[in-house]
C-alpha cells in the first residue's frame, strides 16, 4: 500500500505535464512508489496514461460523471476521503492545484505546504518565498497530520513512461457529492496555435514596450519560427496586448523553458522569480542597465522592433525553423 | 451586508529581500513596510461594493499579526474600512494558524463575504483564503479579476485560471480572494489619514481565537541559487551564434 496520493490533472482528455512533475516529486519523497487518482470524464483515457508512468503503484478511478468542470468544493470533499489512505497527499501546482489543495488541507486538519521545489526528508522541503528572493526550508511537525502539498512545476522533471507492466487500476473513488453553493457559468478559453506556456521548451515573452496588442502579434512570428510559445509580463497583460493566462511571474506562471527570450521586459523581481530557473535566459531591451539584464544569459542592447524583424531574418540565415 | 477583510502586513514589493546573517529570517530593519498588495485590492473592492450602492453594513479589516500590524489596519480605516480588528500575537503564524483564527472570527461576526487577498508577497503561500473556506464550509472564489453582486444576491465571479477565464456564481456566504486584475487600489489622501484615527481600531489576543503553535518549523532562510553572468552581443547574428553555441537552438 502506497503511502502518497497524487492528484492527477487532465486537459483536454490528456494528463497535464505537471501531473507527471508531481509524480517525480512524489517519488522523490517514497521511490516506493505512489497511486495516482484521476478523477473527471478524462479519467478513463487519463487512467490508461497514468498506469504506465514509472513510479506509479496503482490508478484509483473515479465515476466519470459530477467531477466536470473541476470544482475545488466538489473536489476537495472526495479528496478528503481518499486522502485518508495517505501520508501525503500532493498535486501540480496548477491554478486547479491552488484552488483545490488548501480546502482539501482544512478539510483533513492536514498541514499545507505550498509549491515544494526540493524534498529534503519526508517531512522536510524547500520552497520559494518573496517573490523567489528567498528559499526557506520547513519542516512539518511530527503531529501536525497529513501533508497537503503543491509541486512547484520549475523544479521538477517528469516523470517518464515505465520498464515494465502497466500499474493496476481500482474503481474506488466515491461519488461526488455535488454542491449547491457554486454554479459553474463557463470557460472563456484563451486558445492558441503557440504550445502551451507552462510545458514549452522555448518561450517568447513580451512586456509593455511592445505598446499595443497589434505590436504584440509581431513576437508570434518569432515564436513560430522557434516553435515557442508566448509569454507576457504583468505590464503586458494589464495593458490588454495578451491574455491574463500568458502572465509568467510570482502572481502568474513559474516556468523552466529551455529557453527564454525577454522582450521589452525590465526583468522586474516579481517577473524573474518566473523564468529563473530557465536554462537559458535572453534578453532583448533598449535599456543597458534594465535588471534583465543582471540575469540574462545572452543580451542585446536595442529597439525591440527593429531587433525582432532582424533576429527572425538571422534565425532563417542560421537554418532555425522555417 | 457585512464585509470582513483580512490583511496582512509584509515587506513592500519593490524591496529586495535579503536573509539574515544567521539564516532565521529576513533582514527588517529599517525596511518599508505596508498592506499586501492584494488584500489592497480587497479591501479597494469591497470599498466599490459599497459605492456601487449595495447596502454595506460594516467593512471590518482584520490583521491577525504583532502589534506593528496596526499601521497597516490604520491605512485601511483611512482607505474607507469601518472598524478594525488587530488579533496580535508574538510571532507571525503560518496560513493553517491565520485560517483557524479567521474561522473563529467568522462565527462570531458573521461576514456575508470574506474578501481577501489571493496570496500574501512574502511567503507566497497561496492557503488562507480556500483553508478558510474550508474550515467555514463555505463556497470559494479565488483568483478573482472579476466581481458582481447579482440581483438575487449572490455572487458571481470571473477567476483567472490556467487556461483563460472561469467564471463562478456562489452563494453567500462566501470566500473570494482577489488578483491582481480586479481593480486598481485607490491612494490614501492626508485628511482621510487624520479621520481614520477617530475610527475604532480594538485589539484582542489572537491567542482567544485558537490561535496555538504552528504545525510547520521554518528551518533555514537561504539566499536562492545564482545564475552565473551573462554577456551582451552586438547584433541578432551573434544573439543566434551564442544561443546555439549554448545548445537550446
Ligand atoms: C504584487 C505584485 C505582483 C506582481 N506579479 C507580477 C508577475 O507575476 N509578473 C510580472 O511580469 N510582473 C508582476 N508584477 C509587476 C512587476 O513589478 C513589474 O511592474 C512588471 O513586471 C513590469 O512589466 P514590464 O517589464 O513589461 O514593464 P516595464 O517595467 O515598464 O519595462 C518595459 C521595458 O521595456 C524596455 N523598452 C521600452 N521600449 C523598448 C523598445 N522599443 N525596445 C526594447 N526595449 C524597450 C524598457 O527599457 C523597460 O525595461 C507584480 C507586481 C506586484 C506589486
Amino acid at each position: 500500500m502506497s503511502r502518497i496520493l497524487v492528484i492527477a490533472e487532465c486537459h483536454h482528455d490528456h494528463l497535464t505535464e505537471g501531473t507527471r512533475k508531481a509524480l517525480a516529486c512524489a517519488a522523490a519523497l517514497d521511490p516506493g512508489g505512489a497511486d495516482l487518482a484521476v478523477l473527471g470524464s478524462a479519467a478513463e483515457a487519463a487512467a490508461e496514461e497514468g498506469r504506465r508512468i514509472a513510479g506509479v503503484a496503482r490508478v484509483r478511478l473515479g465515476p466519470q460523471a459530477g467531477f466536470d468542470p473541476p470544482l475545488a468544493t466538489v473536489w476537495a470533499p472526495v479528496l478528503a476521503r481518499l486522502a485518508a489512505d495517505y501520508e501525503a497527499v500532493l498535486m501540480p501546482a496548477s491554478s486547479l492545484g491552488r484552488d483545490v489543495m488548501p480546502r482539501l488541507a482544512a478539510l483533513v486538519s492536514g498541514v499545507m505546504i505550498t509549491e515544494v521545489a526540493e524534498v529534503i526528508d519526508p517531512r522536510t522541503f524547500r520552497r520559494f518565498i518573496y517573490a523567489g528572493n528567498v528559499r526557506l526550508t520547513v519542516r512539518a511537525r511530527p503531529e501536525a497530520g497529513r501533508l497537503v502539498l503543491t509541486v512547484r512545476l520549475a523544479s521538477w522533471p517528469a516523470a517518464g513512461e515505465r520498464a515494465g507492466e502497466a500499474a493496476p487500476v481500482v474503481r474506488d473513488v466515491p461519488d461526488p457529492v455535488g454542491d449547491p453553493g457554486t454554479r459553474y457559468i463557463g470557460l472563456e478559453e484563451h486558445t492558441s496555435e503557440r504550445p502551451d506556456l507552462q510545458s514549452a521548451k522555448r518561450v517568447v515573452s513580451g512586456g509593455r514596450a511592445l505598446g499595443s496588442a497589434e505590436n504584440f502579434a509581431l513576437l508570434e512570428g518569432l515564436a513560430r519560427r522557434l516553435g515557442a510559445a508566448l509569454g507576457a509580463s504583468r505590464a503586458a497583460v494589464d495593458a490588454g496586448y495578451a491574455p491574463n493566462d500568458l502572465q509568467v511571474g510570482q502572481t502568474g506562471k513559474i516556468i523552466a523553458p529551455d529557453l527564454y527570450i525577454a522582450v521589452g521586459i525590465s526583468g522586474a523581481i516579481q517577473h524573474v522569480t518566473g523564468i529563473k530557473d530557465a536554462r537559458v535566459i535572453a534578453a532583448i531591451n533598449k535599456d543597458p542597465e534594465a535588471p534583465i539584464f543582471k540575469i540574462a544569459d545572452v543580451g542585446l542592447v536595442g529597439d525591440l522592433f527593429t531587433i525582432v524583424p532582424a533576429l527572425e531574418k538571422a534565425l532563417e540565415r542560421a537554418g532555425v525553423g522555417s | 451586508m457585512k464585509i470582513l477583510v483580512p490583511v496582512k502586513r509584509v515587506i513592500d514589493y519593490s524591496v529586495r529581500v535579503r536573509v539574515r546573517p544567521d539564516h532565521r529570517g529576513v533582514v527588517t530593519e529599517g525596511v518599508k513596510t505596508g498592506l499586501n498588495p492584494f488584500d489592497e485590492i480587497a479591501l479597494e473592492e469591497a470599498l466599490r461594493i459599497r459605492e456601487a450602492g449595495h447596502p454595506v453594513e460594516e467593512i471590518l479589516v482584520v490583521s491577525v499579526g504583532t502589534a506593528e500590524s496596526q499601521q497597516v489596519l490604520r491605512t485601511a480605516l483611512a482607505l474607507g474600512a469601518d472598524r478594525a480588528l488587530l488579533l496580535e500575537t508574538a510571532q507571525p503564524s503560518i496560513p493553517a494558524g491565520i485560517a483557524r483564527v479567521l474561522r473563529a472570527l467568522v462565527d462570531e461576526r458573521k461576514p456575508d463575504l470574506v474578501l481577501m487577498g489571493k496570496q500574501a508577497i512574502d511567503d507566497d503561500a497561496h492557503q488562507t483564503g480556500a483553508l478558510l473556506a474550508g474550515l467555514w464550509g463555505r463556497p470559494q472564489a479565488t483568483c478573482v479579476s472579476r466581481l458582481e453582486i447579482l440581483a438575487d444576491g449572490r455572487l458571481r465571479a470571473t477567476r483567472e485560471v490556467d487556461h483563460g477565464l472561469e467564471t463562478l456564481e456562489v452563494d453567500l456566504p462566501a470566500v473570494v480572494t482577489a488578483d491582481l486584475r480586479l481593480n486598481t487600489p485607490r491612494f490614501v489622501k492626508m485628511p482621510d489619514i487624520m479621520r481614520a484615527r477617530q475610527k475604532p481600531l480594538d485589539t484582542v489576543p489572537a491567542e482567544r481565537y485558537g490561535l496555538g503553535e504552528d504545525a510547520v518549523e521554518l528551518l533555514s532562510f537561504d539566499p536562492p541559487p545564482e545564475r552565473a553572468k551573462g554577456i551582451l552581443v552586438p547584433d541578432a547574428d551573434a544573439f543566434v551564434a551564442a544561443l546555439k553555441e549554448r545548445g537550446v537552438l
